[in-house]
């Protein structure tokens, strides 16, 4: 009896591993991108801005880290603060105070530079609407299996971001383009993050679906800028961008690391302002996406000694055909109406003390008079 | 990366070797597998079954042919020549200037035996040490000539001579096209954008508003008898930022990038953090030997920089490879077919005025740029310069002061004379300091549409009497669409000062055309100076391969002058600025004005007036309901 017990727990070994590596094959296909890509945008001009080239170098470094290739980045700085004839330390672009972490490094590719960084040119960037002549650094060819990353820092407000100081990007263009690239296809999945003050406005117009975003500040709110270094004489990191960073450093290609794990960056006693994020257009749980998903290139391999015999039809990624409004519904919706509350204590004792008077006044042997 | 390059290379000059006539079949993974090993080729001969096809078997023969060349048996028709050769030389060379600043020189140059224009042959396809990148680029565009420069800084003449290479400060791009192109705007156009995604620069901003065809100042330094100047452009980005972005993609050109050889001393926090850095990429063909033969394309890389003497010497007058770079010299390129560091050592032949080591027992004479020179060499290929420590490390100690520095004999500046924002002049000083030779020289202005210039206050004046200029060319500016080219031959009296004035005229851009920075001011491109100016020693015209590389960019036509290109400062103009705030402004203040003042109005015609009873108060009608339920009087 105990043998035949043992020898049907032999048997089921194999089959029970070969089972554990079709599901990981399963797993395998059902993955919905093939290739990553990154387009970070700084927005402002001038030497007092620093910290937003700072910003954009630090997500740009952590991006290169974790694997994603120059010629998947698309990076714009609006000014060139490294080689700024009022920066002490030339070629440099540092992140801490004293002169720890020098972001600019000594491999960086800027793509568009100084007057390039229009709205225009960056609409036509995420569109893929160039000129034929661009080069393909310029270009962000990306297809219906990346993954992309957005990031955008400058100073920004109630709906619109603003571009060196001359022309703006309101929120509801950016969800357009948003949408224009999701009907081309030119994306499988988009992580957006801004850093600006009000930077939840800048998310609220999305209606495309799989869209992600992460914002440093609430509608109403300022996002701060974190420590000044008194070597340089400019603040060099937003609090937000900052603690990402950190965050972010910890990160290295193999982590298991989720995207709760990212909203969690920055809470309001470290961060001041109250970061927010979006995730109602996104199909997936944000517990099981990866942060290598958007800010690594990483390429999923399983190595396998047993061959797989894949007999039941492989499950194609979740494609839900997500039923959008059309745009005409959107833009004629009124903001959310306040839900009522009851009066709480404080209007409830004001009327019993409005009555109180009222009947002192009047006296209650008064009251036949008018009754 | 170096060695990979070498088993690359050596893999792909196997794979030549077999490739012996073009076929059409040619894939790469068929002659892979004939020149993995070349072991099997003797083992597929005996054995012919291995080879079925037969473009296989024909392959085989090749190599059959290759390898047993000097029999000469086999000699099939379709046998081509030995491929392509190519060398690559690098070189440094350290010149101390007398205010204790020190100009440091990179060049590298690859020579390459091949021809990107030529028709009817196949497509070259197969890259060593050219770049690929710039080779597809020469022959998708026809390009016959090349030469890009990004500075940073500006070159001071007066404290620091000649430079080897001049380049004015920011992007300067001239191009030479080849005559069978029909269309060199399009070309034009398309190499700007092509180029500004290769060195991560803003160069697509060149178009025709700031475009010219100088016809007499940028003849081709290369072979080409072009004297058609409809097929050179040249175009400036005086506002161009030089940073590590650009030195990234020019140091990936390199054969052996920045891993080996003398591009390991270019390091961006020390390159930069100087008072003028200057980095180039110059194209063209040129001859292999003295009748002209073969002709070879050469490309050369070449870096500029001087560190200032406060800054990065700490004000101490010694200066090492370390404190220059941060960085020593360990070996040379293995590409490289020679690696040199030259040091000028002209003013110091006994040694006192600063102490070299570690010494050598190498030198060398060069005269260049009108002057015999005299070098210490340290040749990288030998082991021995790298001493014990396998390092090597310059280091140049100054004893004595050092006197005044000899005066260069052709100088320039530039400035905007007048006041307001409407009317200004354009004074253009050029200095000739040889005491009694006359020489002529080639002015050119590019100034852009919106300052107007007004050519007939245009006056030149030499020590003070008028000096008319013996060729004049000048193209006038179309708004929006052309700027200005204005191009002179000046003869400069001997120990003199030549000035040329124009006045001009600022124009009100539209609003849309002010950049973000409009406050800024707006930059006007270097004008430019090129002149033979006699030399005191007599300049080799000799074509000699051994010639250091500094010595040999531009070619020596005659032996009694040398040619000297000098930039001028760029001019920054301030042009009538609006308030940008201002539409915000008169939208409030119109829409205010118009509903208070028309609303007023409006009312005061339209409504009409009437007595109204005034409403009881809540609890007087509250009462009054109910005494009219009740049926008792109302109140008041």
């Amino acid at each position: 009896m105990r043998i035949f017990a043992f020898i049907h727990l032999l048997v089921s070994i194999p089959h029970g591993y070969s089972n554990y590596v079709e599901t990981k094959a399963g797993q395998f296909f059902s993955s919905g991108h093939t290739n990553n890509w990154a387009v970070l945008v700084c927005t402002s001009r001038f030497w007092f801005n620093y910290r937003h080239v700072a910003n954009t170098l630090s997500v740009y470094r952590s991006v290169k880290r974790l694997g994603i290739p120059d010629s998947h980045i698309v990076l714009m700085l609006a000014d060139d603060m490294a080689c700024n004839y009022r920066n002490p330390k030339p070629a440099t672009v540092f992140s801490h105070k004293n002169m720890e972490l020098n972001v600019y490094g000594d491999d960086v590719e800027v793509d568009y530079r100084g007057y390039e960084v229009t709205v225009e040119n960056f609409l036509r960037v995420l569109t893929g609407r160039l000129p034929p002549s661009t080069p393909r650094s310029k270009r962000l060819l990306s297809d219906d299996r990346s993954n992309i990353l957005i990031y955008l820092t400058g100073h920004g407000g109630n709906g619109f971001l603003k571009f060196q100081d001359s022309e703006e990007i309101s929120n509801m263009e950016l969800a357009d383009a948003f949408e224009q690239m999701w009907q081309k296809r030119r994306y499988n999945e988009l992580l957006f993050i801004i850093d600006t003050c009000q930077g939840a406005s800048m998310y609220e117009r999305f209606y495309s679906p799989n869209l992600m975003a992460l914002a440093s500040s609430q509608v109403g709110e300022d996002s701060l800028s974190h420590q000044p270094d008194l070597a340089i004489g400019v603040h060099l990191m937003d609090k937000y961008t900052f603690y990402l960073l950190e965050f972010l450093e910890e990160v290295h290609p193999a982590s298991q690391a989720n995207m709760n794990d990212l909203f969690k960056v920055c809470p309001q006693s470290q961060c001041v302002s109250t970061p927010g994020h979006r995730t109602d257009l996104f199909q997936r749980d944000p517990g099981s996406v990866l942060i290598t998903d958007f800010f690594g290139s990483v390429r999923k391999v399983e190595i396998t000694k047993d061959t797989i015999n894949l007999t039941s039809p492989v499950e194609p990624p979740i494609q839900r055909q997500v039923e959008h409004s059309f745009v005409a519904d959107i833009s004629s919706q009124k903001p959310k109406q306040k839900d009522w509350h009851p009066p709480d204590g404080f209007i409830l004792g004001l009327w019993t003390l409005i009555l109180l008077v009222f009947f002192q006044t009047y006296g209650i042997k008064h009251l036949k008079h008018i009754f | 990366m170096a060695a990979h390059r070498c088993g690359l290379s050596l893999v792909c000059i196997l794979f030549f070797s077999s490739l012996a006539h073009p076929s059409r079949c040619d894939t790469l993974e068929k002659a892979n597998d004939n020149t993995a090993t070349k072991r099997s080729i003797s083992e597929v001969n005996t054995d012919g079954s291995v080879a079925g096809e037969d473009m296989n078997e024909r392959q085989w023969q090749s190599t059959d042919v290759e390898v047993n060349r000097s029999d000469g048996t086999k000699n099939s028709e379709t046998f081509t020549p030995a491929p392509a050769k190519d060398q690559f030389q690098e070189e440094l060379v350290i010149r101390p200037l007398h205010s204790g600043d020190i100009y440091a020189s990179f060049q590298f140059r690859t020579l390459w035996d091949t021809d990107f224009l030529q028709e009817g042959q196949k497509k070259v396809s197969h890259y060593r040490l050219f770049p690929k990148s710039l080779g597809q680029v020469l022959s998708k565009f026809s390009v016959q000539e090349l030469h890009i420069s990004f500075t940073q800084g500006f070159w001071r003449t007066m404290q620091w001579g000649q430079p080897f290479i001049p380049s004015p400060p920011g992007a300067e791009l001239w191009v030479w096209f080849h005559h069978t192109v029909s269309d060199v705007d399009g070309n034009w156009k398309e190499l700007t954008n092509v180029l500004s995604g290769i060195f991560c620069a803003s160069l697509n901003f060149i178009d025709m508003t700031n475009t010219v065809q100088p016809s007499a100042s940028f003849k081709p330094l290369g072979l080409g008898n072009a004297t058609d100047h409809r097929f050179l452009r040249y175009a400036t980005l005086p506002r161009e930022i030089v940073c590590t972005e650009n030195l990234t993609p020019w140091k990936k050109l390199l054969p052996c990038g920045s891993k080996a050889g003398l591009a390991v001393l270019m390091k961006s926090e020390k390159l930069f953090h100087s008072s003028f850095h200057s980095q180039a990429v110059h194209i063209r063909p040129i001859c292999q030997d003295e009748q002209c033969t073969s002709k070879a394309w050469e490309l050369r890389q070449t870096l500029n920089v001087v560190f200032d003497h406060y800054t990065s010497g700490q004000g101490k007058k010694e200066w090492s490879l370390f404190k220059m770079f941060s960085r020593t010299l360990t070996e040379a390129c293995p590409l490289a077919s020679s690696s040199k560091v030259y040091v000028d050592i002209t003013d110091n032949p006994e040694g006192e005025l600063f102490e070299l080591s570690p010494a050598t027992p190498l030198l060398s004479q060069a005269v260049v740029l009108g002057d015999r020179r005299t070098y210490s060499v340290y040749d990288l290929t030998r082991a021995e310069t790298f001493g014990q420590l396998r390092s090597f490390n310059l280091l140049l100690r100054w004893k004595g002061d050092s006197g005044d520095m000899l005066r260069p004999l052709l100088h320039a500046e530039r400035y905007v004379a007048g006041f307001g924002l409407q009317t200004g002049e354009i004074h253009t000083v050029i200095y000739n300091n040889h005491p009694y030779r006359a020489f002529p020289v080639l002015l050119m202005d590019s100034v852009p549409w919106y300052l107007q210039l007004y050519i007939h206050t245009l006056t030149v004046t030499s020590k003070s009497r008028d000096n008319k200029p013996s060729y004049i060319h000048y193209q006038p500016a179309k708004d929006r669409h052309r700027p200005h080219l204005l191009e002179m031959l000046i003869q400069l009296p001997p120990h003199s000062m030549t000035e040329v004035t124009v006045q001009f005229e600022r124009a009100l851009l539209k609003w849309t055309e002010y950049t973000p920075d409009p406050n800024h001011g707006f930059y006007v491109g270097s004008s430019v100076i090129s002149a033979l100016v006699p030399s005191m020693v007599a300049m080799s015209t000799n074509f000699t391969q051994d010639q250091p590389l500094f010595s040999s960019f531009v070619p020596v036509k005659e032996e009694s002058s040398y040619f000297v290109r000098v930039y001028t400062e760029p001019l920054l103009v301030n042009l009538p600025t609006p308030d940008f705030s201002m539409p915000y402004n008169v939208i409030c203040l119109t829409c205010t004005v118009v509903a208070v003042g028309y609303g007023s109005f409006y009312n005061l015609l339209t409504r009409t007036f009437q007595v109204d009873e005034p409403s009881p108060p809540l609890a007087k009608r509250l009462a009054n309901f109910i005494r009219r339920i009740r049926g008792v009087p109302l109140l008041a």
